[in-house]
């Protein structure tokens, strides 16, 4: 479903190339449930972002659901990012002045889904992620959680291919990131297809692929029911 | 994105910071308000002053001595000749003209009015009982020059009212005498107070028949024949009839400039218009103020918003989609402004109107399309650069920058 091959990404700070990727090759087939993990600056971000149609390459190829995306212009990225991709980060990025059911709605907007059908999916969201009383409450009237599963509500609005998180407990307490962890595999249970990039070791083996990245290249693998949590 | 989901899109982020939107609406609303309010003014004077040359005679030909060339300077003196005057029977022969429908002549003159141990230097009108008709003049006792043949005159005048008040004081004028020169007059009239109208103030005159002015004066020379022509597109045909008729009269030679009223009013109204569109292109200047504001407040926003707008792009909005998102934020607030901008310039405007009832202040309907249309195309032309910037946001950086 997703195949990256030989993914190159280089920035150039000041004078210096900073390599951020170097010959990642990766598959990931549909319903999976990843974790992607490492130090700081080991690259987890970046490959996020190319894989999330957010940033490109430098060299490698990029299939997407067997389409080639590597050579796309942006409008068209945007076009098959909204499709495909669901984001859930590490601060929500909720928008502020919409309330929790227009900030999931706002994918669906974008994509200019007629209102009928928004509403039929907006219902159903809602209940799936339990937050239907607080549906017209502002971002800063939830709770961490909250503001957490309306961002997963509305990585899912489109229905994607795959969700992509980053960090996604790292601004939560402990127990509500484990809370939020049993939304985000529950999207998995569902059929999803979920990555998670996270610090959090305890985090990362609740995965039942474990990534690990290290100056730019994935250095481990490993398969099998992780951690002990929900498995398939 | 719909069309609809885009302004409300907008329509959000302009509630969401009111103090912002406040100042947009301010800077754009003063701007329409000057312009509708300034046209108004200027439209409002053309009318007055239209209504003033209406108020002398709708259809008014004047008929002058002499023939004012723009080539050749006073041809008479080189021949050694002056152009034979304009008489009472050049004026009378104007009445065989269909398209005129009555005419006065009129002789002027300066003249020592006494009464009793007072007196006056005042102007002296000789003229015919239609020129009250003419010139719509109105009286405040008794009545004009009787009509009648004006070759013969009865020892009659008509005073302005505040000859009347000078010389008869406290006393009603009215059946008293008076005299000019070595001539005595009985008052017959009152003129109304009028105030000025075209070089005379009716307030200050005296009026007698032609053939007592003639002989007052001891001339036949008449200063000008007011003609009205029978209707607005009758004033073409008067014009010419008088032509014809006076070349015949004088032996072929054109001796006399007749000048319509429309000629003096469409100069008139062609120099206000003028003024008018000046002073509203002075106006707008103020729109394109604005307009740079709006420019301003957008880039901030733009600055400020780059984590939004981070959020919209990876959620899938295009660079299209973002344009179209600042471009109809920009137009909402202008929309807003030029409605806020009309309706303070309506009321400016009837403001000013209460203070100046004489003056009909209109805003002409150029200024009110052009003014909130001005508005709107500089607040989408200001946006375009904010507008781009925001699309070309990288969402990465946008979205990791805290």
């Amino acid at each position: 479903m997703i195949r990256l091959s030989g993914i190159e990404r280089v920035f150039r700070v000041g004078e210096e190339e900073v390599h951020a990727l170097r010959g990642v090759n990766l598959e990931i087939a549909r319903g999976e449930y990843l974790s992607l993990m490492g130090p700081s600056g080991s690259g987890k971000s970046t490959l996020l972002n190319v894989i999330g149609l957010l940033d490109r390459p430098n060299a490698g190829r990029y299939a997407l659901d067997g389409r080639d995306v590597t050579g796309l212009d942006d409008d068209a990225l945007s076009r098959v990012r909204r499709e495909k991709i669901g984001f859930v980060f590490q601060f929500f990025h909720l928008v502020a002045r919409l309330t929790a059911e227009q900030n999931i709605e706002l994918p669906m907007v974008l994509a200019g889904i007629d209102p009928a059908e928004r509403r039929t999916r907006l219902a159903r969201l809602l209940a799936e992620y339990g937050l239907e009383a607080r549906a017209r409450h502002r971002p800063d009237q939830l709770s961490g959680g909250q503001c957490q599963r309306v961002a997963i509500a509305r990585a899912m609005s489109m229905r994607p291919t795959v969700i992509l998180a980053d960090e996604p407990t790292g601004n939560l307490d402990r127990h509500t990131g484990q809370e939020v962890m049993a939304v985000l595999e529950g999207v998995h249970h569902a059929g999803g297809t979920v990555m998670v990039v996270t610090h959090d070791g305890e985090i990362g083996a609740r995965a039942h692929r474990r990534l690990r990245m290290v100056d730019g290249a994935i250095v481990s693998d490993e398969r099998g029911a992780g951690g002990g949590h929900g498995g398939t | 994105m719909r069309l609809a989901d885009t302004l409300g899109f907008a329509w959000q982020v302009v509630r969401g910071s009111p103090g912002r939107t406040l100042l947009i609406l301010l800077a754009m609303g003063i701007g329409v308000a000057a312009v509708v309010a300034v046209s108004s003014i200027g439209e409002g004077a053309r009318l007055y002053v239209v209504n003033q040359f209406g108020s002398l005679g709708t259809h008014l030909v004047i008929v002058l001595p002499g023939r004012s060339e723009t080539a050749g300077s006073m041809p008479g003196v080189l021949i050694g000749k002056t152009p034979r005057d304009l008489t009472l029977e050049d004026a009378l022969a104007l009445k065989r003209s269909p398209a005129v429908r009555r005419l006065a002549p009129l002789i002027v003159g300066a003249g020592d009015v006494r009464v009793g141990a007072r007196s006056r230097e005042t102007p002296v009108l000789g003229s015919t009982a239609e020129l009250m008709d003419i010139r719509h003049m109105e009286m405040a006792q008794g009545q004009f020059l009787p009509p009648g043949d004006p070759r013969h005159s009865q020892p009659v005048c008509v005073v302005g009212a505040k000859v009347a008040a000078e010389l008869f004081g406290a006393r009603r004028a009215l059946g008293e005498w008076l005299r000019i020169g070595d001539r005595r007059f009985r008052v017959v009239g009152v003129l109304a107070s009028q105030g000025e109208s075209l070089g005379f103030n009716t307030d200050e005159i005296v009026i007698v028949p032609l053939a007592a002015a003639q002989a007052l004066f001891n001339t036949e020379a008449l200063f000008r024949v007011l003609v009205e022509a029978k209707s607005r597109e009758q004033i073409a045909y008067a014009q010419s009839d008088i032509e014809e008729i006076l070349r015949e009269r004088h032996d072929g030679k054109r001796e006399v400039t007749v000048v319509t009223q429309d000629a003096v009013l469409a100069t008139f109204d062609r120099i206000l218009r003028a003024l008018t569109l000046a002073v509203g292109g002075l106006a707008a200047i103020s729109l394109a103020v604005a307009g740079i504001l709006i420019m301003n407040v957008m880039l901030i926003s733009v600055t400020q918003r780059r984590h939004e707008i981070g959020l919209l792009k990876a959620l899938g909005a295009t660079g299209l989609n973002i344009r179209l998102i600042f471009l109809s934020e920009a137009v909402l607030l202008a929309l807003g402004g030029a409605a806020l901008g009309l309706t303070v310039g309506k009321l400016g405007q009837l403001f000013i109107g209460q203070l100046f009832p004489s003056i009909p202040f209109t805003a002409p309907w150029w200024a009110v399309i052009a003014a909130p249309l001005t508005a709107i195309a500089t607040a989408v032309l200001f946006s375009v650069a904010p507008a781009r910037r925001a699309a070309r946001l990288d969402p990465v950086r946008a979205l990791s920058k805290r």
